[in-house]
């Protein structure tokens, strides 16, 4: 293996934007994941994966957006460039979705506290408020491999007592729906532009686990619609390397483009 | 060997209304706009169609030809919503069976092997089983989990665009992804097939793999030779997308006289219009 980083190898002294704080709390998402098909969704997500890849997690495998299977690490925004290791059609992803090696990070547009996700529409089924994509793979995706979110704009609108339309089912509906829905469902983590989640391993419940630089619990409960779980005291999300920070900006985004998912 | 060629319009005088219509290739990629096009120009109405949904969804929608859709996504790809699509849908004006994406791949599949039903995981706790009580589970015979039971998908009509195809009814994708075009072929009744170029059959292999000729001739029954047939979407290698024009299609959203004026710009006329005026903004955009 060459290229490998030891992202823990230096001493982080450049300062790290919030967009950095996420991108390294993506590619933490997908530590240990050995060889596993990685798919993220959204700029910071994207450079999170190939972050992983290039230093802790370098097994992964990623789809260049179109139908190949790419080594390598190219800038995010533009064309894969790499050596080509698998065709992966559709057909093909839809079979790794199944089959499980398989992590999949989606932006939902609603996350409920049981980790229920909405991509599909806001307001009355029927005639919706605001009509959004559809249910996509979420349903199979969600009951299948492991799936974790990412929320770019951490606020009450996305944050809420109960999603409109379960798209990504969520710990107790997989639990109700009985061993078909449970026995592969495996939410992993939130991150949002304000904080990280994971769940609570018996309630299920989306636990605080760490806040971001510069931001209060108070913070991220205000901007959450259900009430917070979260431990007496709340860690700060880890900041990049300078090893990561320096892959982040010249290597895996040189253009900047995490800035105009999160600012500051 | 029987010869399948025909227009567009032969296709569509086949059609009638209220029939359910399979339409191929997935988002703004692939899809067989020339045929789609072509619906808007007839009086057929109340269609229900099956598709992984780009702009032939928010099309027949801007124009009323859909009763009901049934889908697991629409979008654009470069822009995620397609915004015909979602006036259509926020205005009650469509009923919609919304699937998970792989529960529509097994529905099609199960038609096309005539089987009733296929197994998945997919759907189980989400509120694709709320909103679609029809759908039922199964238990598994042989002791495992209660699956869904995905009922198939028959078509009476499906539409694909490939890159080549001969005229017997062959078809070539040349791009990086088959979609699942011939899945909708074999779960119709009738399927036909717009190409960018009819060639010899010999043709369709002197350069490429013959794993490339997705679409088998058993599953065809017409051919429309449409060069530019799947605009504005990509049909690489062909062409990309047009994401101009894509943009265009977006704004004729904004209201009722933008939609009518791109209208009487694109679609008021023959496929040869529809094509002249596309070449016609290209010269004025880069002018």
């Amino acid at each position: 293996m060459t290229n490998v980083m030891d992202p823990w190898a230096e001493a982080t002294d450049a300062v790290a934007s919030r967009a950095e704080v996420c991108v390294v709390a993506c590619a933490d998402a997908f530590r240990d994941s050995g060889e596993m098909l990685a798919s993220a969704f959204g700029t910071i997500p994207a450079i999170g994966v190939r972050l992983a890849r290039e230093t802790f997690s370098p097994d992964l495998l990623i789809s260049d957006g179109e139908s190949y299977l790419v080594r390598g690490a190219w800038p995010v925004g533009t064309s894969a460039q790499g050596e080509v290791e698998a065709w992966a059609p559709f057909r093909t992803i839809f079979d790794l979705v199944w089959h499980g090696k398989r992590h999949v990070m989606m932006i939902p547009s609603q996350v409920d506290r049981y980790g229920n996700t909405n991509i599909s529409a806001v307001g009355d089924y029927r005639r919706p408020k605001v009509q959004l994509l559809g249910v996509r793979g979420a349903p199979g995706n969600t009951v299948c491999h492991p799936t974790s979110y990412w929320v770019p704009r951490h606020s009450t609108r996305v944050f809420v007592p109960r999603v409109d339309m379960v798209s990504g089912v969520g710990n107790d509906r997989a639990a109700q729906a009985g061993p078909g829905a449970s026995r592969y469902h495996d939410l992993r983590r939130v991150v949002t532009d304000l904080a990280v989640f994971d769940y609570h391993p018996e309630h299920g419940t989306l636990r605080l686990a760490s806040v971001h630089p510069g931001v209060t619990v108070e913070q991220v409960q205000a901007a959450t619609g259900f009430p917070l779980e979260a431990g007496d005291e709340v860690p700060q999300t880890r900041l990049p390397s300078a090893a990561e920070l320096r892959l982040i900006r010249e290597v895996l985004d040189p253009r900047g483009l995490r800035d105009r998912e999160v600012a500051g | 060997m029987a010869d399948k060629r025909m227009t567009a319009q032969d296709v569509v005088s086949r059609l009638t209304s209220g029939m359910t219509i399979g339409i191929g290739g997935w988002g703004s990629r692939r899809k067989p706009m020339a045929l789609v096009r072509e619906i808007l120009r007839s009086d057929l109405r109340d269609l229900t169609v099956v598709t992984y949904g780009g702009p032939d969804v928010g099309l027949l929608c801007a124009a009323g030809k859909i009763r009901k859709l049934v889908f697991g996504f629409v979008s654009l790809d470069s822009i995620p919503l397609d915004p015909h699509f979602r006036a259509a849908r926020q205005a009650g004006a469509i009923e919609v069976v919304e699937y998970d994406e792989g529960m529509l791949q097994w529905g099609l599949y199960a038609a096309g092997l005539k089987l009733p039903f296929l197994p998945t995981r997919a759907g189980l706790g989400s509120d694709v089983l709320t909103h679609n009580p029809q759908l039922r589970t199964v238990a598994d015979p042989y002791g495992g989990d209660e699956v869904v039971a995905m009922p198939p998908l028959h078509l009476d009509v499906a539409l694909i665009h490939m890159n080549r195809a001969d005229m017997h009814g062959n078809g070539q994708f040349l791009g990086p992804d088959p979609y699942f075009d011939d899945l909708y072929c074999m779960a119709a009744e009738q399927a036909y097939m717009s190409c960018e170029k009819i060639v010899p059959t010999a043709e369709l292999t002197a350069a490429a793999h013959p794993a490339t000729l997705r679409i088998n001739r058993l599953l065809v029954t017409g051919v429309v030779e449409a060069p530019h047939g799947a605009h504005f979407t990509s049909c690489t290698p062909d062409y990309d997308r047009d994401e101009d024009f894509q943009r265009e299609y977006v704004g004729s959203a904004a209201d009722p006289e933008a939609w009518q004026a791109f209208r009487d710009r694109y679609l008021a006329g023959s496929e040869a219009d529809y094509q002249a005026a596309v070449a016609a903004r290209r010269q004025e955009v880069s002018a």
